[in-house]
């Protein structure tokens, strides 16, 4: 694990060990935001960018923190980074931050960050974990990207704001409502956990 | 300040039509993990509901009078989530003390209400929403019913489903997301009694 490379690692975040759809995590936050593709751009970037930092923090004071509590300085670490998320958007993109509302805040209790850095930063150098950290948060931002695609053209028909919905269909309220965010994200677990089975079947036969 | 919603509204509606699963997607992690057996499932949700209703009378005070005052916000996501870890970590001493059968099937699950996303939610709604004590309080045991309900529910209908032939990659996670889906659309059906958001 140790002398993984930096491409190694990408793939792996990116698509064989994807944080949201293989170990099903940090969904709390990622469901909600889903309803257009631009909160999800930045909500995932966010998350990129607080998963870096902080995997890159714990991981130089990995030596240094009592066991017993760790779980709390990580838990301060991650909040610090996420009140840096909050103030810039709050600056800079106000209206984005308003509608994200406590989400923004809830990338603190987002189990990816506590995942890598309890299953990664922990026992690794710096920069190997800041980019694990930070390739988490892509893979995640990828879901949500694609979420977000399927609920904006279908719930809106735009992308990005922009209209594409050149044939004029009618747009489907319910891809705009909670439960399509689960029945795709479902969906998409399934193809996913499905194609795994399928490769791993030979090898156990 | 404080919107003009009767409380008990606000109780009702946050069980029903804006429920902290269905339809705000908070506390997903443990609900999906832990919802393989009915009794499991009810004594979190109990946890999580007792867990909330304390954190965010808690919260609500230490907002008003420790947040307010300086104008500390910027500070206050580490407050909260302290209170929240603090709070839990009394709770498993507690239970561990008393009751030991609900500890020994719970206790790994407590540490992960502190980092459970409805229990910080609540608290961060609750301050947008500009809630008074009442409110807050009825708002987070409505949340924390309507999670309970909802992990119940989902519980119930995996249990019944637990030897059903399914296709390859459907067991497990997925198949939760689509019932939790379906369930998602019934609750759309309370959307018309009462609207807090």
């Amino acid at each position: 694990m140790a002398a993984e490379k930096i491409g190694a690692n990408f793939k792996r975040n990116m698509f064989t060990e994807n944080q949201v759809l293989r170990a099903i995590l940090g969904i709390c936050s990622s469901l909600a935001v889903t309803n257009t593709m631009r909160n999800s751009l930045v909500m995932g970037l966010g998350v990129a960018f607080v998963t870096g930092l902080s995997s890159l923090t714990l991981s130089l004071m990995r030596n240094i923190i009592p066991f017993r509590v760790r779980m709390l300085v990580q838990t301060l670490v991650i909040a610090a980074y996420v009140i840096f998320v909050d103030l810039f958007l709050q600056a800079f993109l106000p209206d984005i931050s308003k509608q994200l509302g406590p989400y923004v805040g809830l990338i603190i209790t987002n189990c990816i960050i506590m995942g890598r850095a309890e299953a990664y930063a922990q026992s690794n150098p710096p920069i190997p974990a800041m980019f694990d950290g930070f390739f988490a948060g892509l893979g995640y931002t990828m879901v949500l990207l694609f979420i977000s695609l399927i609920r904006e053209v279908l719930g809106f028909g735009t992308i990005f704001g922009m209209n594409v919905n050149f044939i004029g269909f009618e747009t489907w309220t319910i891809m705009i409502m909670p439960p399509a965010a689960f029945f795709i994200i479902g969906s998409m677990i399934w193809f996913i956990s499905a194609r795994a089975a399928k490769k791993e079947a030979p090898k156990a036969k | 300040m404080a919107p003009n919603i009767s409380p008990l509204i606000i109780f009702i509606a946050s069980i029903f039509t804006s429920n902290m699963i269905l339809s705000n997607f908070l506390g997903m992690c443990s609900y999906l993990s832990v919802s393989s057996e009915y009794k499991t499932a009810t004594g979190l949700g109990m946890a999580v509901t007792l867990v909330l209703v304390l954190t965010t009378a808690i919260n609500w005070v230490v907002y008003t009078f420790v947040i307010v005052p300086p104008e500390l916000y910027y500070l206050q996501y580490i407050i909260f989530i302290m209170v929240i870890a603090a709070l839990v970590q009394i709770l498993e001493m507690g239970m561990d003390r008393y009751t030991p059968d609900l500890h020994a099937k719970l206790g790994i699950f407590l540490p992960l209400i502190t980092v459970n996303c409805a229990i910080l939610g609540v608290t961060l709604f609750m301050v947008i929403r500009n809630y008074n004590f009442l409110q807050s309080v009825l708002f987070a045991l409505g949340s924390g019913l309507g999670w309970w309900l909802a992990i119940n529910m989902l519980a119930a209908i995996r249990e019944k489903l637990a030897n059903t032939k399914l296709p390859p990659g459907m067991k497990g996670p997925a198949l939760s997301f689509i019932i939790t889906g379906i369930m998602a659309m019934a609750f759309i059906g309370f959307s018309g009694i009462f609207t807090i958001q």
